[in-house]
């Protein structure tokens, strides 16, 4: 029977464990740290020498990890292409802006166990040379700023930061910056622009790629909190180890945030791809099942911003059974929760937050939640997306206000085909139309039948209500 | 020998390497790097290269001299670069070629450096369709009344609506209402519905103009351009914002519902407003101007100007200019008038006349007026005026033509030295008659310090102690002016004279480049350009035929005049030439 596999949540549920530095260090905590700092240069057979930090650099690349944060992109690879001849200082940025709805993952380790966090950051900050780094917190938690500024204090009085740490002769400052309630600050390149005091619009890439020209244009390694915990356990056990973790180019360990209407909601650490999105929704170790007398009728399995799944939708996989490729078909619920099975059904693990639907929701209005959602949270800087997403949102609010038409689908369709796929500046022009595209394509009878509800009660009542309607979109639009 | 007059006055940059890309399969060479906004050079982007192969990439924020934005998407195009083998060497086809590997996403042209052997692709129905998009979005919210906007004519929305704009709009939703006619400024006004949000306006000032004045608040579709609150959008170039903008969101106060564009006829001139010599355009319709924009020229302003110098065109129209001549009092004519002065000025001894002639004349005229000044044997000078400047464009020196003035020998190189000598020459007697041209001698010093912080055309006119007391003294007193004066109430012939914008001519500016200006509307009543009735007093005077014509006249100055060697009429071109001063 699947299970999770604790390797950073390891401490933190355990009765009697607390965010303080004494619980930690009595747990093993900065062993670690104190081992990487001890570290000596390699001399190769080649005659050259390898540095602790390309030491450590190394092994991050070799454990395969993948940022947690959104993209999935390889930790080791973005650290590699860090410019270090600039002769410019090199930033690190803690993403813990956590918003995608449906993810509630970050604040577990922020709140339970900073010091994990921070050992990470000083490790991750150490391999690349860097002497400032900030965690760029979510606005709406205060409290997590909180005990990060506790820990970060707790970590300074012990030496564990600041000048010369533990007598290495490396200096680290880590600073808490907390946002001011956007989600689009998520977003690296928005979030280094609001780290700079600036209205969060991303940047353009080329040529703002920040590991080149990132905060204050010099280069900046932007992580996710639960990215950068991993650094930690990756230095401990060494990335080949590490990477017998999970499966093949998708190492690890992941938490995963499930809600929705499962009996069991909540966060679950388990090895990538060692477990099912059925087996997350359905076994009593996780999410034990749908609530009782439900059928399942829809999976988001990565945040609110990943492509949707219907129950009993069936994908091809290609896969490798005892060394050799085959493609095997699979159910949705059949999927290895892992990046790339996922991203080969046309989906996305995203910021691992599965949120579950029954058939007691209404698509449609599922639908409009989200749009408005991102319409609101669209940052307005690009024409495709600011336009776009408030459209959406205003079709749907329409269409869940019984003013629907039964053409309202191919419409809404249209609006979201001219968002993604490169059109925008960030990926939030993906965030908001994914959805649009995936519901509406997923579930088009579901549209059509609202819409056509809508303008058979409009044919019985006469045009009456137009005018009604008219000021009903005229509130949607002051909103 | 006087050095060969160039056009530019920066020394030629270094070779830079040429690279070759192809668009839309024509291959062109352009080079790896190319000037950012601010000169600086950066690798040469999409748009570049489309350019130098002459195909139009439509854009809103996309502007050569500001930062680049991207936000806007409409440049949006498809692009391939030549496919590498697992060796990192190029794929090549059957026949040779190199193997292009198609980028599965679109790039924007504004911002995507270009590599050797890239191909962009413009016309491709995914580019079409991408167009398409963007323009249906950036049209859903705007109000679409076009025929009450005063952008209609010179709009970019409505210009790109004809070659990809829907005919009929897929919108059903109810638009977003934003604010219109925001006071945004003294000289600007705001439409926030018209608005785009290519943040050209906040780019220009943020970065150019060095106010960071402007920024957007709210979100998504409510973004709205706005100022800090309780501080209005008021530097010196704030109207460029109204230039570049490319629809009717932001208006100048000025200029707004006062004409359909498409009525106004333009006229490259010259600002006459401070020693830089901005390029601008008249734009008149019927004799009257309705507004100065710049012209674009690399060598002096690129494509800005300042606010003062803009709206300094009021004058022109002033009800109570000089329109008739008049001999000691009375109205007269231009030949009896000019035959007088002729007379009178062939018999004035040698040494007992002196000029005074404005650096607000043109360099035919100062040139001219050098030429009455050697037959009287006078002595000249003309009139410093300065003021603020930046650094930017405004200059200190307020005289659009104070080199021409040095150059011609009308003044020396510290200008107005002469005046006190005039002062004390008329006070001795010995100076008995006076020509004045362009400059009320009578007009009191203003205190540097009593100018507002904002004034920048405001002058400071140098204390020369030449009074009305010693005006009275004269036997003759010749003025030229254009608006009436104290100086000219007491001369005994006023001869009216013209604004730039009424005649054709030339000035120096502060770098030494010569500018021609050419001219917009007619002057009113009897008035008359300077250098043409100057021709005709010199040759009264002198005896010596010029040119009736003023690129006959300016080619007969550059023959005289050393700096000016070498110029014509025709050689100073929209741009003008540097000469050495
Ligand atoms: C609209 C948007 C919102 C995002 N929000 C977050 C977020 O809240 N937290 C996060 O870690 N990454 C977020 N990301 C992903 C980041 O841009 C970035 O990829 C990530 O922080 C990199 O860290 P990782 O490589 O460790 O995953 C967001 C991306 C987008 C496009
Ligand atoms: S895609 Fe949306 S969120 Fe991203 S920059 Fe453009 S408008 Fe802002
Ligand atoms: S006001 Fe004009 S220049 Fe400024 S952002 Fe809007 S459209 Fe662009
Ligand atoms: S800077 Fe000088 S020349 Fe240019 S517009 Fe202003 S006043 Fe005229
Ligand atoms: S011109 Fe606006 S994105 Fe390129």
């Amino acid at each position: 029977m699947p299970s999770e596999y604790k390797l950073i949540l390891k401490h933190a549920d355990q009765p009697g464990y607390t965010p303080d530095i004494e619980c930690y260090l009595k747990h093993g905590g900065y062993e670690v740290l104190k081992k990487a700092l001890a570290m000596q240069p390699l001399d190769l057979p080649d005659g050259k020498r390898k540095s602790p930090q390309e030491q450590l650099r190394d092994e991050v690349m070799k454990s395969g990890l993948r940022g947690r944060g959104g993209a999935g992109f390889s930790c080791g690879l973005k650290w590699s292409f860090v410019d270090r001849r600039s002769g410019k200082p090199i930033y690190l940025i803690c993403n813990a802006d956590e918003s995608e709805p449906g993810t509630f993952k970050d604040r577990q380790i922020i709140h339970k166990d900073p010091h994990q966090l921070i050992e990470g950051m000083i490790l991750s900050c150490f391999a690349n040379d860097v002497k400032l780094a900030y965690i760029y917190i979510r606005g709406e938690m205060p409290q997590g700023a909180k005990l990060l500024n506790k820990a970060l204090a707790e970590a300074r009085a012990k030496n564990l930061l600041g000048k010369n740490i533990l007598g290495s002769g490396y200096d680290l400052e880590i600073h808490v910056h907390r946002g001011a309630g956007a989600y689009i600050c998520g977003e690296e390149t928005g979030l280094i622009e609001s780290l700079e005091g600036k209205r969060p619009y991303p940047r353009i890439k080329p040529p703002y790629f920040p590991a080149v020209l990132g905060l204050y244009m010099c280069p900046t390694i932007v992580n996710n909190v639960e990215t950068l915990c991993n650094v930690k356990h990756i230095v401990a056990m060494g990335g080949a180890e590490f990477a017998k973790l999970g499966t093949p180019n998708n190492t690890g360990t992941r938490i995963v945030s499930l809600s929705g209407h499962v009996k069991r909601p909540g966060y679950y650490e388990i090895e990538v791809g060692k477990v099912t999105i059925g087996e997350l929704i359905n076994d009593p170790n996780f999410g034990g099942g749908l609530r009782d007398g439900r059928k399942l009728k829809a999976v988001i399995p990565g945040g609110s911003s990943a492509k949707v799944l219907k129950a009993g939708e069936k994908f091809k996989l290609k896969r490798k059974v005892d060394g050799k490729d085959v493609e095997q078909e699979v159910d949705m619920l059949d999927l290895p929760y892992d990046f790339d099975s996922l991203l080969q059904a046309g989906t996305m693990s995203g910021s691992s937050a599965i949120i579950v639907m029954d058939d007691s929701v209404d698509i449609v209005e599922a639908l409009a939640n989200i749009s408005e959602f991102y319409a609101h949270e669209s940052c307005g800087q690009c024409t495709p997306c600011r336009e776009g997403s408030l459209w959406m949102s205003k079709a749907l609010h329409r269409l869940t206000h019984g003013e629907g038409r039964k053409t309202d689908a191919d419409y809404l369709e249209k609006i979201a085909n001219n968002i993604p796929g490169g059109r925008t500046i960030c990926a939030f022009g993906e965030a908001c139309s994914w959805p649009v595209q995936s519901f509406v394509a997923k579930f088009k009878d579901e549209f059509v039948a609202k819409g056509a509800a809508d303008e058979a009660k409009r044919a019985q009542n006469g045009v009456a209500s137009n005018s009604a309607a008219a000021k009903r979109r005229e509130t949607v639009a002051a909103h | 020998m006087s050095t060969a007059p160039t056009t530019e006055s920066k020394p030629a940059p270094p070779a830079i390497e040429k690279i070759k890309v192809k668009v839309d399969g024509r291959e062109v060479e352009v080079p790896k790097l190319s000037p950012d906004h601010a000169g600086k050079l950066v690798p040469t982007t999409m748009i570049q290269a489309c350019e130098a192969a002459r195909t139009d990439v439509p854009h809103y924020c996309y502007h050569p001299k500001l930062p680049v934005a991207g936000n806007c998407r409409m440049c949006l195009v498809e692009f391939g670069t030549p496919a590498l083998g697992p060796d990192r060497k190029p794929v090549m086809n059957p026949d040779g070629t190199p193997k292009i590997a198609k980028s599965p996403r679109p790039a924007i042209a504004c911002a995507t450096p270009i590599s050797p052997g890239m191909e962009i692709y413009t016309k491709t129905p995914a580019v079409k369709q991408m167009r398409e998009g963007v323009l249906e979005s950036l049209l859903i919210n705007h109000p679409l009344d076009c025929p009450i906007c005063d952008q209609a004519g010179e709009c970019k929305l409505q210009e790109y609506s004809v070659d990809y704009g829907q005919s009929a709009s897929r919108f059903v939703e109810a638009k977003v209402h934003k604010p219109k006619a925001v006071d945004l400024g003294p000289r600007i006004m705001l439409d926030a519905e018209r608005c785009i949000l290519c943040t050209r306006c906040i780019r220009f000032t943020r970065d150019v103009a060095g106010d960071d004045a402007l920024g957007i608040i709210n979100r998504g579709s409510y973004n709205t351009i706005s100022t800090y609150p309780g501080m209005p959008f008021d530097n010196n170039y704030t109207l460029n914002t109204v230039d570049i903008c490319p629809v009717g969101a932001l208006t100048s106060k000025d200029f707004r519902f006062q004409m359909r564009v498409w009525f106004l006829k333009e006229t490259k001139s010259v600002c006459t407003s401070c020693a830089t010599g901005c390029n601008i355009l008249i734009s008149s319709r019927e004799e009257k101007i309705y507004r100065y924009t710049p012209r674009e020229n690399d060598g002096v302003n690129g494509p800005w100007m300042c606010d003062a110098g803009r709206l300094n065109y009021k004058w022109i129209h002033r009800d109570d200019r000089l329109k008739d001549v008049l001999v000691r009092g009375q109205k007269s004519s231009w030949t009896v008038a000019l035959n007088e002065i002729a007379e009178t000025l062939k018999r004035v001894p040698p040494g007992s006349a002196a000029i005074i002639a404005s650096a607000r004349q043109t360099n035919e005229e100062l040139w001219l007026l050098s030429k009455l000044k050697a037959k009287l044997g006078a002595i000249s000078d003309s009139v410093p005026r300065t003021g603020k400047g930046d650094n930017l464009l405004v200059d200190e020196d307020k005289n659009p033509n104070t080199n021409g003035a040095r150059l011609t020998g009308i003044s020396f190189t510290e200008m107005g030295i002469n005046l006190s000598k005039i002062a004390a020459g008329i006070a001795r007697g010995e100076i008995k008659t006076l020509i004045v041209f362009g400059e009320d001698l009578l007009k009191r010093a203003v205190d540097a310090k009593a100018l507002r912080e904002k004034e920048l055309t405001s002058e400071v006119v140098t204390e020369h102690g030449i009074t009305a007391e010693l005006l009275g003294k004269l036997d003759t007193l010749i003025v030229s002016d254009i608006l009436p004066s104290a100086t000219a109430k007491l001369a005994h012939y006023v001869l009216p004279g013209c604004a730039h914008a009424e005649k054709r001519g030339t000035f120096t500016n502060r770098d030494g480049r010569v500018q021609r200006f050419m001219q917009a509307i007619q002057p009113p009543g009897d008035a008359r350009p300077e250098w043409d009735f100057l021709h005709d007093l010199v040759y009264n005077v002198t005896g010596k035929n010029g040119f009736l014509t003023i690129e006959g006249l300016f080619n007969e100055m550059a023959k005289d005049v050393p700096a000016f060697n070498g110029l014509t009429w025709a050689g100073l071109g929209d741009i003008g030439v540097t000469v050495k001063v």
